[in-house]
């Protein structure tokens, strides 16, 4: 399968429910009318794209139908992807790499999205691509979430640096740096405990890993991601924001798209704060991450059968 | 807060109509508005959402709402009422077998706080006098099962374990088990499954065959947006649940996803997690949920005095 047949199948479930809702829309209208677009409203809430992106969205295409780029139910799907692309553009790359390896990667998130999975994703696709990953129990809080990132080393043949449970995390992300660099690592993957972003303690203890880590390499870390569960509704963009005011954030990780959650939050997302998405989990796998692309999203997304 | 509480909202829109007089119908739709851009932003699902709107402004046109010098006021007492309606009203228990044990499952989505309220449940049961058993019938998420064997060493209650075995061998196994040990309480925590994987459904259709749970409980992340009603039918048609507890409910989700899954499955939502620590678990409480959706907080203790 190719990287486009992939996402779409990953997607098989998200695009059936929007698509065809949309096309059953379009089936059941011969005109545009108020009712229509009451419809058509719905079915964007249904998706998490929340209040605002979605009167966004419904203004565009009011304006759509005013200067007759839209006559017909049969003119709006067209019209919805171009609109949801061009909100979606201007990605930056999935990769992050540092002139000067090793590459750090710092993985944050509430509880329970996914970042600990990901990180063992992230590991088998650089480990692939040649590189020498290092992991980071940065976990030392949650029951047994270093046992679990060393399931994830385990099964990427990656080495793990790790501390005691309950040791300070800030001194696990020092030594997991200071390894990577004496090893020659290509890149070293710091694992965080879930938090809710509206914790100020927990925020603090993460800026102080984002300060242990850039005394160490100047830049670092060269990517900080933000997970997010693609079945969170309007909460996602509070985390993105206040994960933001924490530490600076280079992009977001959306998983659990292979539910039937649609993932509508990256519109609203991107609409509203600017941060892009760079990889998609669409599974528990250790293949299961796919780069994000924001054409190949919109089109999945209203791919044909 | 980052939403303007929705109180405020409604006393600014009838505030500019107060010169005018008395209050007209669409006067109160326009109010209307505002309360379900409140509920939507809440992540309360749409279709839950249209008939609870159509039923409030049934109740809202009438002469009481429109004559009232306060008319702000009445509607949001109106909408709390049927908010917290809708959610069950009074507080739900789970029920506890005459013939012990009494067979607990958790169910839910993957990362919803199973394994953690696992750990919860026991310990509040625990302190009522029970003798709880945890069950490590999670044999797919890396580490699942030394989760549940660290959080029975914390709270000092055993924990049946069977490795990689089948998940419906284990259950029937510490059934047996907590009979033997005469455990009262038997709490099995389950791997987490999307609603659409039909093997992994069948799975828990199994395991409830097998061991007839008293009380299945779905496990919801307070965070879940429009979704929820999708996942909460799914369970509720495969397996039939017997209540909800809802997780995270520390952070700032005003929790919609509640509403909509009581809405769709008609069980009540019986505890809530506010916290990662093991007793941050609380009954649950149907009025404080209702204005935590609306984003109101302690307004409403003024709107009782209107
Ligand atoms: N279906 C599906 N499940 C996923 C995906 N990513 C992660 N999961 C599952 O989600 C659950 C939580 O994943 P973790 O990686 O432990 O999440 P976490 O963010 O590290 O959790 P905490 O450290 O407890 O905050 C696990 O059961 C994972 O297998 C995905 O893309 N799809
Ligand atoms: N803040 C907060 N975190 C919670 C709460 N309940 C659970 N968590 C956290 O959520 C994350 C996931 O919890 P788990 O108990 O591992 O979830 P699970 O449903 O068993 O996950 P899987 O077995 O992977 O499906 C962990 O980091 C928990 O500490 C809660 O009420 N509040
Ligand atoms: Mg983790
Ligand atoms: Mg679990």
């Amino acid at each position: 399968m190719g990287f486009f047949d992939k996402l779409k199948a990953g997607l098989e479930k998200t695009r059936k429910s929007f698509t065809e809702k949309i096309e059953q829309l379009v089936i059941g209208y011969a005109t545009i009318d108020d009712e229509f677009l009451d419809d058509l409203e719905a079915v964007l809430l249904s998706a998490d794209v929340g209040v605002a992106t979605t009167s966004k969205l419904m203004a565009e295409i009011r304006k759509g139908i005013k200067d007759k780029l839209i006559n017909s139910p049969d003119d709006l799907k067209p019209f919805l992807q171009e609109k949801i692309s061009a909100m979606l553009v201007g990605q930056s790359p999935a990769e992050a790499a540092s002139h000067n390896p090793p590459t750090v990667i710092l993985v944050v998130g509430v509880n329970g999205v996914g970042k600990t999975t990901t990180i063992g994703k992230l590991a088998s696709y650089y480990c692939e691509n040649g590189k020498k990953v290092l992991l980071a129990a940065g976990d030392t809080f949650r029951a047994a979430a270093i046992d679990q990132i060393e399931i994830w080393g385990q099964r990427t043949g990656t080495e793990v640096i790790k501390h005691a449970e309950g040791s300070d995390p800030a001194a696990v992300a020092f030594d997991a740096v200071q390894a990577a660099k004496a090893r020659k690592a290509d890149m070293v993957i710091i694992d965080t405990a879930g938090r809710l972003h509206t914790k100020s303690n927990l925020m603090e203890e993460l800026k102080k890993i984002n300060r242990v880590i850039a005394k160490e390499i100047a830049d670092a870390p060269h990517e900080t991601l933000l997970v997010l569960d693609a079945t969170t509704g309007q909460n996602a963009i509070n985390q993105a924001k206040l994960f933001g005011d924490a530490v600076k954030l280079s992009g977001v990780v959306l998983t659990k798209l292979d539910g039937t959650a649609k993932g509508g939050v990256v519109i609203a997302i991107n609409n509203e704060l600017g941060l892009p998405v760079k990889w998609v989990g669409v599974g528990e796998g250790v293949n299961d991450l796919r780069p994000f692309v924001a054409a190949d999203f919109a089109a999945a997304l209203f791919a044909d059968k | 807060m980052v939403f303007e509480s929705l109180a405020d909202k409604l006393q600014q829109t009838f505030k500019k109509l107060r010169g005018r007089g008395k209050l007209s119908e669409s006067d109160v739709a326009d109010a209307l508005k505002e309360v379900r851009m409140a509920l939507l932003e809440a992540d309360v699902n749409f279709k839950v959402v249209k008939d609870l709107i159509a039923k409030i402004k049934e109740r809202a046109i009438g002469q009481e709402v429109l004559e009232s010098l306060t008319p702000a006021q009445h509607v949001i007492k109106i909408v709390n009422e049927e908010l917290t309606n809708l959610m069950g009203g009074t507080q739900s228990r789970i029920a506890i077998a005459s013939r012990p044990p009494t067979v607990i499952m958790l169910v839910g989505l993957q990362g919803a706080g199973k394994t953690t309220t696992a750990g919860k449940l026991a310990h509040l049961l625990k302190r009522q006098g029970k003798r709880p058993l945890m069950v490590a019938a999670d044999i797919y998420r890396p580490a699942a099962i030394k989760q549940l064997e660290v959080l029975g060493q914390q709270l000092e209650i055993p924990v049946f374990t069977m490795g990689q075995e089948n998940p419906v061998n284990i259950a029937k196994k510490a059934v047996d088990q907590a009979l033997m040990m005469a455990r009262d309480i038997v709490i099995i925590d389950t791997a987490g499954r999307l609603h659409i994987n039909e093997e992994l459904m069948n799975e828990l259709k199994s395991i409830k065959q097998t061991v007839k749970p008293h009380e299945i409980l779905l496990v919801v992340d307070a965070m879940t947006g429009q979704d929820a009603v999708n996942v909460a039918e799914s369970f509720n048609n495969d397996l039939g649940i017997d209540g909800i507890i809802l997780t995270k409910l520390d952070g700032d989700a005003r929790g919609g996803a509640a509403l909509s899954i009581k809405a769709v499955t008609g069980q009540p939502i019986k505890f809530a997690g506010i916290g990662e620590k093991l007793d941050a678990l609380e009954p649950f409480h149907p009025d404080r949920m209702a204005s935590r959706i609306l984003g109101m907080g302690d307004v409403l203790s003024l709107i009782e005095k209107a």
